[in-house]
């Protein structure tokens, strides 16, 4: 089981209210674990990562517990921690006024 | 007694406001989509209680909203709320707010790139839908004009989602050029009296028709002068801030261009200035009176640069003559102190007599006139900036 926390905006699209618990093929990949969320939620599609070439949107980052994964390949394989649950997988935001 | 819902977009979210037919008490619901920008929304001529908006957000895309109750619920056309079984039957989730440019070998024309700022190609890059217009006859069918500018159609309530790619393809479209505000398709006009008319509008590309239900399109700028441009009379590269049409008239179009308020008698074939005796011809917004087809509104702005009402005065000025000669409507205006913009969505008209106006501001306020602009109060005078405007008479 991987935990998911969204940023609020994708909390409210998704009407979940905090971290989300999802099963994903294992072993937990990077776009193992952004597959099975939009599965599960297919409200978000679009809104993490573009519907069809599936990038990553500019203003979104995405974190395996402390650690900067924006960057890696959808098949990068998750640390142990956010494989089993005991860390979560972060999706950001970026900060910004307005 | 007829009642009318005026609905509102803004920076941080969207607003129903809703009165009587007398337009002197508004209630206020909102904000809804809290956070999000919502450029524009929409109810359908076929059935008012069907809205349509288009949420959007620079981090997290686009969302297309719908409402099957005049506004006190919304949806994701074909995704329900909550999360959907691993292998949930039915059509594809989440694909109302999929916007593909179609570059199939298909539509023949394969478009990758238009102009950039600098004068080199830029791929085209969906970012947001800044109008929706519901069908007059189907509240199913809505098209949306987008940025980077392309005229998509839903035939199934928003559920999905086609682009009509002839626009894009039929020629001209590697010299369409962004505006400040980028490449957007934000006016478009379906002809009531003729199925297959549709007119659209691109900041920078100009104005243009399809005569055979989209499928295939031509530019309508004969008669443009626009000043910046190496040709100032080109058949492409105007930006057309808005048009606006009467029913009544479909041949007759207004628009207020960067500069310029022009008008057509031809379907666009021609367009002459009409700009007369107005203060200032800059301006975003113009309208046609429900009742009266030559009665034309616009808000003069000082300049492309100083995007505000001259001498700080905010005035709406009305043409009951279709141009030329305009008279300062300023009853309950701002007469001094007053810097906000009047975007180019943000004006518009209702069907009850005597017409009613209203237009936005990027201060937050909502200005109406239930006297067809003999004078003017605040609906509301601190929402977030407002984006989009448009009214509803409901019996």
């Amino acid at each position: 089981m991987i935990v998911v926390e969204l940023p609020p905006h994708l909390r409210t699209l998704a009407h979940v209210g905090g971290e989300v618990a999802l099963e994903a093929p294992e072993p937990a990949t990077l776009g193992g674990v952004l597959d099975a969320l939009e599965a599960r939620y297919p409200m978000l599609r679009g809104t993490i990562r573009d519907h069809d070439t599936l990038q990553r949107r500019a203003y979104v980052r995405y974190f395996a517990g402390a650690r900067d994964v924006s960057h890696d390949p959808p098949d990068a394989l998750l640390p142990t921690e956010v494989a089993q649950g005991t860390e979560p997988f972060i999706i950001l935001g970026a900060i910004a006024g307005g | 007694m007829s009642r009318v819902r005026v609905l509102v977009g803004t920076r941080k979210g969207a607003f129903i406001l809703t009165a009587d037919g007398k337009r002197k008490q508004w209630d206020i619901a909102g904000p809804l989509f809290a956070g999000w920008p919502v450029y524009h929304l929409k109810g359908s001529p076929a059935d008012p209680n069907r809205l349509y908006a288009s949420q959007t957000s620079d981090w997290f895309g686009q969302i297309l909203q719908r409402s099957d109750d005049g506004g006190k619920s919304w949806l994701q056309p074909g995704t329900p709320a909550g999360p959907s079984a691993d292998a949930a039957p039915g059509p594809p989730r989440g694909e109302s707010n999929r916007f593909a440019y179609d570059t199939s070998a298909a539509s023949g024309k394969p478009l990758t790139t238009h102009q950039w700022y600098d004068g080199s190609q830029h791929p085209w890059e969906f970012k947001r839908v800044w109008h929706l217009e519901p069908s007059p006859t189907d509240p199913d069918t809505v098209y949306a004009g987008v940025e980077d500018a392309a005229l998509f159609r839903s035939c199934n309530g928003g559920q999905s989602w086609e682009e009509l790619a002839g626009l894009r393809g039929h020629g001209t479209g590697p010299q369409w050029q962004p505006g400040a505000g980028g490449l957007c398709l934000h006016s478009i006009i379906l002809d009531p009296a003729d199925a297959r008319r549709i007119f659209a509008a691109i900041s920078a590309a100009g104005a243009f028709r399809s005569d055979d239900g989209g499928a295939s399109w031509k530019p309508i700028n004969r008669g443009l002068h626009s000043q910046y441009l190496p040709n100032p009379t080109a058949e492409i590269g105007h930006c057309v801030h808005r048009i606006a049409m009467h029913p009544a008239r479909p041949q007759t179009l207004f628009m207020q261009k960067h500069w310029d308020v022009m008008r057509s008698d031809n379907g666009g074939e021609d367009w002459r200035e009409i700009s007369g005796d107005l203060p200032t011809d800059f301006g975003f917004v113009i309208d046609v009176h429900a009742h009266e087809p030559e009665t034309v509104y616009v808000v003069p702005i000082k300049s492309d640069s100083e995007h505000y009402p001259l001498g700080g005065k905010l005035r709406v000025y009305r043409s009951r003559g279709g141009g030329e000669r305009w008279e300062e409507l300023g009853k309950g205006l701002p007469d001094r102190d007053c810097y906000v913009d009047v975007l180019r969505e943000a004006m518009a008209v209702d069907a009850l007599d005597p017409c009613g106006v209203y237009f936005g501001t990027t201060g937050g306020q909502v200005y109406a006139s239930a006297d067809a602009g003999d004078s003017w109060s605040a609906i509301v005078r601190d929402l977030p900036a407002v984006l989009s405007v448009e009214a509803q008479a409901l019996p």
